[in-house]
C-alpha cells in the first residue's frame, strides 16, 4: 500500500484515514493521537484523545479535564487497533511522556516522530529507531549550522557565571514544559543544591513532574520572595517574563535564556541575553540526519522547521523526501 | 584565539560598559604579547587584513560543504562570519591559534595563498573561535568597544591616569608593546613623535544661569561656541594633519584645508563651513562630513575653515601649562603671523563683558550667528586634556522646544532593558492631519517619569514588531533640542541636533500638539 494513499496532511493536521484519526490535530476533531504535551501538538476540544498517561495527565493540567475530552492513555511499547490500523507509542526523547507514532496498515509501517532529540535527559526515556517505511520527522534545527553542545558544558557555564557574579540574580528563560524541568535535573546532576526559585507559570508543570516521580530538589515561588533574596539567587522564568515588568524586583539580573536558538549569537544579543545556554529538546542537524540513517526509511516526510534543508540532504542520500506543510506549529517551545 | 574569541562573545552579550571594561581588562591581565595588543587594535578597527575578504571567506565554506547547505544556513543566520563559524564540518579545538601568528602569517602571505591559510586554521578551531577567527580577519566586529573604553582599559590595567594613555595613544602602532611594557612596569613611558601626535583635549562642563551668578565674571573670559566640529590641527616636519575630538583623522575630506596648513605647532579649533560673511548652518558642513572624499565641487560650494581658540604647541614649544590669557596671546600673535596667511584659519574672537547680566544679552544673539552659545574659560586655567573642574563652561543658548506626540516606544538597553525607553515622536502633518516621526528621544526624564511613560505605553500599545510598540496618538511630550536642520533622510524632511523629553505634557490633548510646519520654520537658512 502506497502510504500517501493512508496517511495525509490536512488543514487538521496528519490524517490516517483508514483509522479515521488525526495526529497533533491543529483544530478539534472526532479522534486524536497526541504525541506529547506541547501546546503546538496537544490542543483540547477533541472528542477522543490517545496519548501517553504522562501526556494526558499534562493535558490535563494546562487546558483542563473537560476540554481534554474523552481519554485513552497507551503506555510505551503497547499496541491498540483503531478500526484495522495498528498504533503503538515509542519513547520520542523530547519532554516527558513524549512519543512517537507508530502505524501499520496492510503491511506498511509509517512512523510519525514528533518533537524528538536523541541526546541523554533525565526527565524521560531516550527516543528508540524504528524501522519503517515513511518516516514523518520534525525538522526545528534543520540546518547543519545547529549543532548544539553537550548540555552539561552549558549547565558548567550558568554555574560559573553564578560563581562569578556571586551578587547579580541569575534569570534564566526557560519553556515551562520539559526544558524548565531538564535544566533543573541537570543542574541537580551538576551538585547545585541551593533552592531554585520559580516564575509562577512555572510551578504546575513542576508539580506534575515531581508527582511522576522526578526529583528536582528544592523549589520555591519566585514571587513570595522579598528583593533582597535574589541576590545570588537563580531564578527561571518564562522565556517571555525575561525582559518585563516581572524581572525588576531582580538584584542586576544575568539575562539568560536556554534555547537551541540560542546557537545563533545574533538572536542571543536581539533578545537581550547576556547568557546564552545552548539546551535544546529537539534534534540538532547530526541527530536528524543520523536518524535518517537508523531507520532506514526509502521515505521521508518533513514537517515543522527547516524543511529544504533536510529534504535536500535526503534526497541527496537516494531517499524521497518532501515537505508537509503543516499549519499550527510554532518555533517557540525548542 | 580561544581568549579572544571569549572576549569578544562576551562584550557581545554584556551591554553594561562597566562589565565591557572589566571583561577588557581581565583579557589584558592574562593574555601575552603581542596577541592582547592585536587584539585591542582589532576591536578598535586598527587593524585590517586587505587580503581577507568575506567573499573569499564564503568560497572557502561553499568548498567544503555542501554549497545548497551552505546557502539556506547563510540566508537564515544573515551573518557570514557566524554561518561559516558554524556550519564548518570538523569539531576542532585541539590546537590554539595565537593571535599574533595570524597577524605575523597574513603579513607575508601571497594573497592567492589566504583561502589555504584560513582553511587550515578553520580546521583547527573550535566554533566559537572560527567566529572570531573571521570576525578579527574580515572586520567589523561591532561589539561596542569605542577607542576610549579600550584606553580606559589599558588605563586600568597599568594602573596610570587615562590621560597619559590619551597622550601617547596616537602615537603608537599595533601591537603596543612599548605601552604594555610601560604599563607593567618594565620600561619607561614610550617616545613617540610628537609629529604625528593628536593631543587630548581640554573639554567644558555645562552650566546653568544660577551656578554661573555665583561666580566672579573677572576671572573668566567669554568665546561664541561655535556650532561646527571641533578639531586639532597638528603640523610638523611630517606634514599637517587634522584630528576631530575624538583623535580620528578627518583630513583626507578636508584637503583643501590640510595643504594650506604647514606651520609646526598644535592649534585648537573649531571646523566651519563660511557663507558670506558669516558661519553657514551645520547642515552645509554635515554636506562635507557625509563624504570620505571631498570631490571639488564640494570645496567650492561648501567652503571650510577653522575658527582657531588655543594654541597647545608652538613649534616644539609646549604651551599647555600657560594660564588661558597667556596662551591666548601667544595665539593671538601666532594668527597674525601666521594662521591668517594660510587663508583657511582666523581667530575667534573674545566677547568682552563686564557682569554675567551683559554676558546673558550677549547670548541671546547666538542663534543669529549659528552659534550654540557660549564658551567661558578661566582666565588662568591651564590646558588640561579631560573635563577638569571649574576651568571651562559652555553657556548654551536656550534650547528650543516643541510639543510633539509620542508614536513608539522601544525597549531600552542595560538597566533600562525592562523599560520602554526609547521615544519615537512626531508632529501633526496639518491640524487634525497625520502623524510623521520627527525624532527620538531616550533622556531627559527621571526614573519615576520613566516608569510612568513605561505604564503609560503598556497600557495604550496597539501595535508591536519585536521590541518596539506602536502606541495610542495619546501623549504630549515636550521636546527640547539644539537645532533642526534639513534632512533628507527622514521622511518629514527635518532632523534634530539632540532632541530630549523637556517634560511629559500629562494635560495636553495630543490634538494641540504641535505641527510640523512649526519646526520646519525653526531651520536656519
Ligand atoms: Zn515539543
Ligand atoms: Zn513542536
Amino acid at each position: 500500500m502506497r502510504p500517501e494513499t493512508w496517511v495525509r496532511p490536512t488543514p487538521s493536521g496528519l490524517f490516517v484515514e483508514p483509522g479515521g484519526f488525526y495526529i497533533d490535530p491543529s483544530s478539534p476533531v472526532d479522534r486524536a493521537v497526541v504525541t506529547h504535551g506541547h501546546s503546538d501538538h496537544a490542543r483540547g476540544g477533541n472528542r477522543r484523545v490517545l496519548a501517553t498517561a504522562e501526556t494526558l495527565a499534562i493535558m490535563e493540567r494546562r487546558i483542563g479535564a473537560d476540554a481534554v475530552g474523552s481519554t485513552q492513555a497507551l503506555s510505551y511499547g503497547e499496541t491498540v487497533e483503531v478500526n484495522g490500523v495498528r498504533v503503538a507509542l515509542a519513547p520520542a526523547g523530547h519532554i516527558l511522556g513524549s512519543a512517537q507514532v507508530v502505524l501499520e496498515w496492510r503491511g506498511s509501517r509509517v512512523v510519525v516522530s514528533g518533537d524528538y532529540k536523541r541526546r541523554r535527559d533525565p526527565t524521560c526515556p531516550p527516543f528508540e529507531p524504528i524501522k519503517c517505511d515513511v518516516l514523518v520527522t520534525e525538522a526545528t534545527f534543520a540546518l547543519p549550522v545547529f549543532c548544539h553542545p553537550d548540555d552539561k558544558e552549558e549547565v558548567a557555564r550558568l554555574l560559573r557565571s553564578m560563581a562569578v557574579f556571586p551578587d547579580r540574580t541569575h534569570l534564566v528563560g526557560v519553556y515551562a514544559l520539559g526544558k524548565c524541568q531538564r535544566l533543573i535535573r541537570l543542574l541537580r546532576e551538576a551538585g547545585y543544591d541551593r533552592p531554585i526559585y520559580l516564575h509562577g507559570a512555572l510551578i504546575g508543570l513542576c508539580d506534575l513532574y515531581r508527582e511522576r516521580g522526578v526529583d528536582l530538589g528544592e523549589l520555591a515561588p519566585a514571587t513570595e520572595a522579598p528583593p533582597g533574596m535574589f541576590a545570588g539567587a537563580l531564578v527561571l522564568a518564562p522565556p517571555s517574563s525575561l525582559g518585563d515588568r516581572w524581572s525588576r524586583r531582580m538584584a542586576d539580573p544575568v539575562l539568560s535564556f536556554a534555547s537551541g536558538w540560542m546557537r545563533i549569537k545574533q538572536r542571543a544579543k536581539q533578545r537581550g541575553v547576556e547568557l546564552p545556554l545552548v539546551i535544546s529538546d529537539h534534534a540538532d542537524w547530526n541527530e536528524l540526519t543520523r536518524t535518517l540513517d537508523e531507520v532506514g526509511a526509502p521515505e521521508v516526510w518533513v514537517t515543522h522547521g527547516r524543511e529544504d534543508a533536510l529534504v535536500h540532504h535526503a534526497t541527496g542520500r537516494g531517499i524521497r523526501a518532501r515537505a508537509l506543510s503543516l499549519l499550527g506549529f510554532e518555533e517557540e517551545g525548542s | 584565539m580561544k581568549a579572544f574569541s571569549r572576549l569578544l562573545a562576551g562584550l557581545l552579550y554584556t551591554p553594561a560598559r562597566n562589565s565591557k571594561l572589566r571583561l577588557l581588562r581581565a583579557y589584558l591581565a592574562e593574555t601575552p604579547d603581542p596577541d592582547r595588543g592585536y587584539a585591542l587594535a582589532a576591536l578598535t578597527g586598527t587593524l585590517a587584513f586587505a587580503e581577507a575578504k568575506p567573499a573569499a571567506v564564503r568560497e572557502v565554506a561553499r568548498r567544503r560543504v555542501d554549497p545548497v547547505l551552505f546557502d539556506l544556513s547563510y540566508d537564515y543566520v544573515g551573518d557570514l562570519a557566524e554561518t561559516v563559524a558554524l556550519i564548518w564540518p570538523t569539531s576542532g579545538g585541539m590546537r590554539d591559534l595565537r593571535l599574533g601568528e595570524v597577524v605575523d602569517t597574513l603579513t607575508l602571505a601571497a594573497r592567492a595563498k589566504v583561502p589555504e591559510l584560513l582553511e587550515g586554521w578553520l580546521d583547527r578551531l573550535d566554533a566559537e573561535a572560527r567566529w572570531a577567527l573571521i570576525k578579527l580577519l574580515t572586520g567589523g566586529l561591532r561589539v561596542g568597544v569605542s577607542e576610549r573604553l579600550a584606553k580606559a582599559a589599558l588605563a586600568e590595567h597599568g594602573k596610570v591616569e587615562l590621560a597619559q594613555v590619551e597622550e601617547i595613544w596616537h602615537g603608537l602602532d599595533p601591537p603596543y608593546r612599548t605601552l604594555f611594557d610601560w604599563l607593567d612596569r618594565k620600561a619607561p613611558p614610550p617616545q613617540i613623535d610628537a609629529g604625528r601626535l593628536f593631543r587630548p583635549l581640554m573639554l567644558a562642563h555645562a552650566i546653568e544661569e544660577h551656578e554661573l551668578f555665583a561666580l566672579d565674571p573677572r576671572d573668566f573670559r567669554a568665546e561664541w561656541k561655535w556650532d561646527g566640529i571641533r578639531v586639532q590641527i597638528v603640523s610638523g616636519p611630517n606634514g599637517t594633519r587634522l584630528f576631530s575630538r575624538g583623535g580620528e583623522e578627518v583630513g583626507t575630506a578636508f584637503p583643501d584645508l590640510v595643504e594650506r596648513m604647514a606651520f609646526p605647532g598644535v592649534v585648537d579649533g573649531e571646523l566651519l563651513v563660511r557663507r558670506g560673511e558669516g558661519v553657514a548652518p551645520f547642515n552645509d558642513l554635515q554636506q562635507r562630513l557625509n563624504r570620505k572624499k571631498a570631490s571639488a565641487r564640494h570645496i567650492v560650494d561648501y567652503p571650510a575653515f577653522v575658527r582657531v581658540y588655543d594654541l597647545l604647541f608652538e613649534g616644539e614649544e609646549d604651551l599647555r601649562h600657560l594660564g588661558f590669557d597667556a596662551r591666548r596671546a601667544r595665539l593671538e600673535t601666532w594668527v597674525g603671523k601666521t594662521g591668517l596667511a594660510t587663508g583657511v584659519i582666523d581667530l575667534s574672537p573674545l566677547v568682552p563683558f563686564a557682569d554675567w547680566e551683559e554676558l546673558g544679552r550677549h547670548r541671546l544673539s547666538a542663534g543669529a550667528l549659528n552659534a550654540e552659545g557660549l564658551m567661558l574659560k578661566r582666565a588662568d586655567s591651564p590646558y588640561v586634556s579631560g573635563r577638569p573642574k571649574g576651568f571651562w563652561f559652555k553657556w548654551k543658548r536656550a534650547a528650543d522646544t516643541i510639543d510633539a506626540v509620542l508614536m513608539y516606544a522601544q525597549r531600552g538597553h542595560g538597566k533600562r532593558s525592562s523599560f520602554y525607553s526609547d521615544y519615537t515622536f512626531g508632529l501633526w502633518t496639518e491640524p487634525g492631519g497625520e502623524l510623521v516621526p520627527v525624532g527620538k528621544a531616550y533622556f531627559g526624564f527621571t526614573d519615576a517619569e520613566l516608569a510612568e511613560l513605561d505604564k503609560w505605553v503598556r497600557n495604550h500599545t496597539v501595535d508591536r514588531f519585536g521590541p518596539v510598540r506602536q502606541v495610542e496618538a495619546g501623549l504630549v511630550l515636550e521636546i527640547a533640542f539644539d537645532s533642526a536642520q534639513r534632512s533628507t533622510r527622514h521622511k518629514s524632511g527635518v532632523a534634530l541636533r539632540f532632541p530630549r523629553v523637556a517634560r511629559i505634557r500629562w494635560d495636553k490633548p495630543a490634538g494641540e500638539a504641535d505641527v510640523l510646519e512649526t519646526l520646519v520654520k525653526r531651520i536656519p537658512a
